[in-house]
């Protein structure tokens, strides 16, 4: 047994409806209890669909359960068929169903249907949603993918594998990614899940490569694709500028095109990363966390496009913890690999960041400890499924990062203004960005003491010395203090203190 | 919409009730949680269950904003189940933890899921063993609020009914008392309380109390006054310790509200003069505040679909305090004993549906096409998109609906959906 207070992953099952739900013409029958039905407002609030997911829960009850929960399972199928007429079925069980032992791949197959059934099985008491996710699409891209292209295949066409429903920012990135490999002339054969029916994985073998946009649902379904087909597929995340642009050249040598540079003027992160407001970014203090693809990508994009300095990174995605402990040891931070959110808000807590870059559950403990957040990955929330076209990758995505990851701070000028002013009686310590409303203060009183307040004694004079240094340096300042005088062994901090670690650090 | 002949009333004493079986598309008991931690200040709610019961405890309380949450989930793994891993010392070492790290906890409540149900895990027993082990710091107990055996709003009686062994002994000396049954917002239970003070009754106590060492006595000398209609399980084991049920209307609406306050007054003997005098000013004023909601959702038809067995006394509030008209009225369990001063007041040959068949009740639904359908949040987007306005049912038991002074927020629930409609141009 596990406690867990809130989780960054939903069960497996509720990755194979993000697939199901992303695809057209396919029904997913789900044994499993009513409660389970709850499933459905993920997709119909969380990302405002105006359809259903095409799920039937059979909601089995306690009073089903020994005699004829396998005939409701069955009678369940059968209604699903007759009604939605699905051309394929995707049959699996909940974590309920799973102990009940029913066999929804057996059943279901009994009953003949005219249409092909897909089973996955899902343990439910091991694996979580991305697996699940993961899982879905290999099953379904082995079940449907046909026999391999009889005739060459074009070397300028592909794939694009990965997208779901509920997936951060994954319409737009699909769009995004869709019109780059277009404007190199390379034709997108399929994407999937998103939009794709049973009938368009048939024809997965026929483009000479996959783009792969998210590892964490994607990477067994085309590593299946590869041994198969023989079909190659992306390694490059197209996150950032620096990203997106290895991506194209990663995809020009798959796609057989000479080298050429890609850089839209509509490029605009790379000129404001080096305009001078942006010299107040420099060396900003930065805490990532998210799945794997977004924290790598995000610990990437911060430390070289916008010269942050990186204070933490992990993620919960354990499947590939890995490639997290790897990237950390070269960014010399420790690596955090967890899905227990009360660990992430202990680290956050002691790392200080000046910005977090997070998930839903990241941007509440920012929020408690007054630190400015964006989001970078799911768990997503409604806000994460904005009205407007907004990518996470491509070039337009570069862009969208530097707005979100800058928006939280203080503005360059705006930032200068108050350190020189900050004497001034109008001056307030607590001034938030003044684009931002004042909800976004910081919390006057953090969840958790930070830690370095109680270890070391601060003597009267020296914290009042320390309140006059400006806010958004104050932290810096108090821990390099600490540091100086913890390394010395002096137990009270004075004012001479404080000014003798200043210049030792300045060094 | 047909209803078979044979079920029609032959009086309108008994509306035509239909008994329907299919998919369900309601929570599960689990969800009550969301509301009844908040109210019982220093309990902690451990479900022990699996990720999917963390899922939706989470996605039902929309929001993760709570620094660390009164509830959580003890999640089962492989080890578990296989039975690598003794399911009562992995529960003893995580309660253990758990109440290290939360020493405000004087109430913990293990609650029963679906897995830990079909694994025939006993936490009552375990409940026991660990009440014992705690104490007196701390009170354990054990309730389901499982999908297979509770609906929605049944995860609160479960709750509930689980609170009244441990209630003390009323001693048979003490004066009469009154016990209100349910969990109502604070600022509802106040008014509340104002009320029955008004009315000269001394002996008033509320269930569940806000905190877990206030837990009222009862006995033979308890007359049990229910705030929810969803609450049957509740009132057997109360009425097993000898107190007695007030049948009563519930309170929503004006009506609701003085008929509720009513009937307590009748079971206390108090003068009608007296009742009227302390239920006048607020009847009025609801009645004043309904007004321009009546005129705006008046001859509205409203379908609805089964979730919080709030659905009766509601449909009996907007037929009459608003002249709505419901269509159908959709509850996931209809008890007859508890609501039967309600269904004598619905509108003639309103066909009730009992339990559950989303797929035909969505098709019945969109023939109607109704003004309103009360829905849950899984339906209410689509059908939006389908061009029919709807109320998440879900806000009923999230926001205080109920007495004089919420008549109109009620209400409001109602006609927001409709004037926002009227209003947006695109
Ligand atoms: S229906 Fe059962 S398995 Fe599903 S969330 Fe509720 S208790 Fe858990």
């Amino acid at each position: 047994m596990e406690l867990a207070l809130w989780t960054y992953e939903g069960p497996p099952h509720v990755g194979a409806m993000r697939v199901a739900t992303a695809m057209q013409d396919l029904h997913y029958v789900l044994h499993a209890p009513q409660g389970d039905t709850y499933a459905d407002l993920l997709f119909t609030m969380i990302e405002r669909q105006g359809r259903r997911p095409p799920v039937t829960y059979t909601t089995f009850q306690a009073r089903d359960l020994g005699s004829d929960t396998a005939e409701l399972f069955k009678k369940s199928c059968l209604a699903a068929y007759e009604r939605f007429q699905p051309s394929a079925l995707l049959v699996g069980s909940s974590c309920t169903a799973e102990l009940i032992q029913d066999d929804p791949a057996g059943l279901a197959r009994a009953l003949k249907l005219p249409i092909p059934v897909v089973p996955v099985e899902l343990p439910a008491y091991s694996k979580r949603e991305n697996w699940g996710a993961a899982e879905t699409l290999y099953q379904l891209v082995r079940a449907f993918a046909g026999p391999a292209a009889t005739q060459p295949r074009d070397p300028r066409s592909c794939n694009i594998l990965g997208p779901t429903a509920l997936g951060f920012r994954h319409r737009d990135d699909t769009r995004e990614i869709r019109a780059l490999l277009e404007g190199l002339g390379i034709r997108v054969n399929v994407t999937a899940p998103l939009g794709a029916r049973p009938a368009d994985l048939a024809r997965l073998p026929e483009a000479a490569f996959n783009v792969i946009l998210y590892p964490e649902i994607a990477h067994s379904a085309a590593s299946w694709l590869q041994r198969t087909h023989g079909q190659p597929f992306t390694r490059c995340i197209p996150i950032g500028t620096i990203g997106t642009r290895e991506f194209l050249a990663e995809v020009m040598q798959l796609a057989d095109l000479a080298d050429a540079d890609v850089s839209p003027e509509a490029l605009r992160a790379p000129w404001y990363a080096r305009s001078v407001d942006s010299n107040y970014l420099h060396g900003k203090r930065v805490f990532v966390f998210g799945d794997a693809t977004h924290a790598l990508a995000a610990a990437r994009v911060a430390t070289e496009e916008f010269g942050f300095t990186l204070v933490g990174l992990g993620t919960y995605s354990r499947e590939f913890g890995r490639d997290i402990r790897e990237a950390a040891a070269t960014y010399n931070v420790p690596a955090l690999v967890t899905d227990d959110y009360l660990a992430v808000e202990a680290r956050i807590t002691e790392a200080q960041p000046e910005l977090v870059l997070g998930t839903q559950m990241e941007r509440h403990i920012a929020k408690r400890l007054g630190i400015p957040c964006a989001v970078i990955s799911a768990p997503v929330h409604v806000q994460d499924f904005p009205a407007r076209h907004s990518p996470q990758m491509g070039f337009e995505g570069a862009n969208v990062l530097f707005d979100t990851w800058v928006h939280p701070l203080m503005m360059g000028l705006e930032e200068h203004l108050l350190s020189m002013f900050r004497e001034d009686f109008e001056f307030s310590d607590q001034a938030a960005p003044s684009h931002l409303p004042q909800s976004s203060q910081p919390a006057p009183a953090p969840a958790v003491p930070l830690p370095a307040a109680v270890a070391t004694g601060w003597t009267p004079e020296a914290e009042r010395e320390l309140m006059k240094i400006p806010f958004f340096v104050r932290g810096k300042a108090r821990r390099n203090t600490e540091r100086y005088a913890a390394d010395r062994g002096i137990g009270q901090i004075t004012v001479e203190a404080l000014y003798e670690a200043k210049a030792h650090h300045a060094r | 919409m047909s209803v078979p002949e044979t079920l029609l009333p032959t009086a309108c004493a008994t509306p035509p009730v239909r008994f329907e079986r299919g998919q369900r598309e309601v929570f599960c008991g689990l969800t009550g949680i969301v509301w009844l931690h908040r109210k019982i200040q220093d309990a902690f709610f451990l479900v022990v269950g699996s990720r999917t019961c963390a899922h939706l405890l989470q996605s039902a309380a929309g929001v993760m904003i709570f620094a660390e949450p009164r509830f959580g989930t003890a999640i089962l793994e492989e080890r578990d189940l296989a039975g690598l891993a003794d399911a009562n010392e992995e529960l003893d070492r995580i309660v253990g933890r758990l109440l290290e790290r939360r020493p405000d906890i004087r109430m913990l409540f293990l609650v029963g899921s679906c897995p830990s149900e079909v694994i025939k895990l006993d936490l009552g027993r375990a409940a026991q063993r660990l009440d014992r082990a705690h104490a007196p710091g701390v009170r354990v107990l054990s309730y389901s609020g499982s999908g297979i055996e509770t609906t929605f709003t049944e995860g609160e009686d479960a709750c509930l009914a689980a609170l009244v062994p441990a209630m003390p002994q009323a001693s048979a000396a003490q004066e009469t008392q009154l016990l209100v049954v349910g969990a109502l917002a604070e600022i509802v239970e106040d008014q509340f309380r104002r009320i029955f003070a008004e009315l000269g009754l001394r002996n008033v106590a509320f269930l569940p109390p806000r905190r877990a060492g206030e837990l009222p006595p009862v006995g033979p000398n308890t007359k049990v006054l229910l705030a929810q209609p969803f609450l049957s399980a509740t009132v057997a084991v109360l009425e097993r310790r000898g107190a007695h049920r007030i049948p009563a209307l519930f309170p929503l609406g004006a009506e609701g509200t003085t008929g509720w306050i009513r009937a307590v007054a009748n079971a206390f003997g108090i003068a009608a003069a007296r009742v009227t005098a302390v239920t006048e000013a607020g009847e009025r004023r609801a009645q004043r505040a309904l007004e321009g909601l009546r005129e705006e959702l008046a001859g509205k038809r409203i379908f609805m679909f089964p979730d919080s067995q709030l659905e009766v006394p509601l449909a009996r509030f907007l037929s009459r305090e608003l002249d709505m008209q419901p269509i159908e009225i959709g509850t996931p369990y209809l008890n007859r004993d508890l609501l039967s001063a309600e269904l004598a007041l619905l509108p003639a040959g309103v066909p009730i549906v009992e339990g559950q068949d989303v797929e035909a009740q969505l098709d019945r639904c969109r023939a109607a096409r109704p003004d309103l359908t009360l829905c849950g949040l899984g339906l209410a987007n689509p059908l939006e998109a389908e061009g029919l306005a709807t109320k998440w049912s879900i806000e009923l038991c999230f926001t205080p609906i109920h007495g004089y002074d919420q008549a109109a927020d009620l209400a409001g629930l109602f006609s927001r959906p409709l004037a926002r409609r009227a209003r947006l141009r695109v």
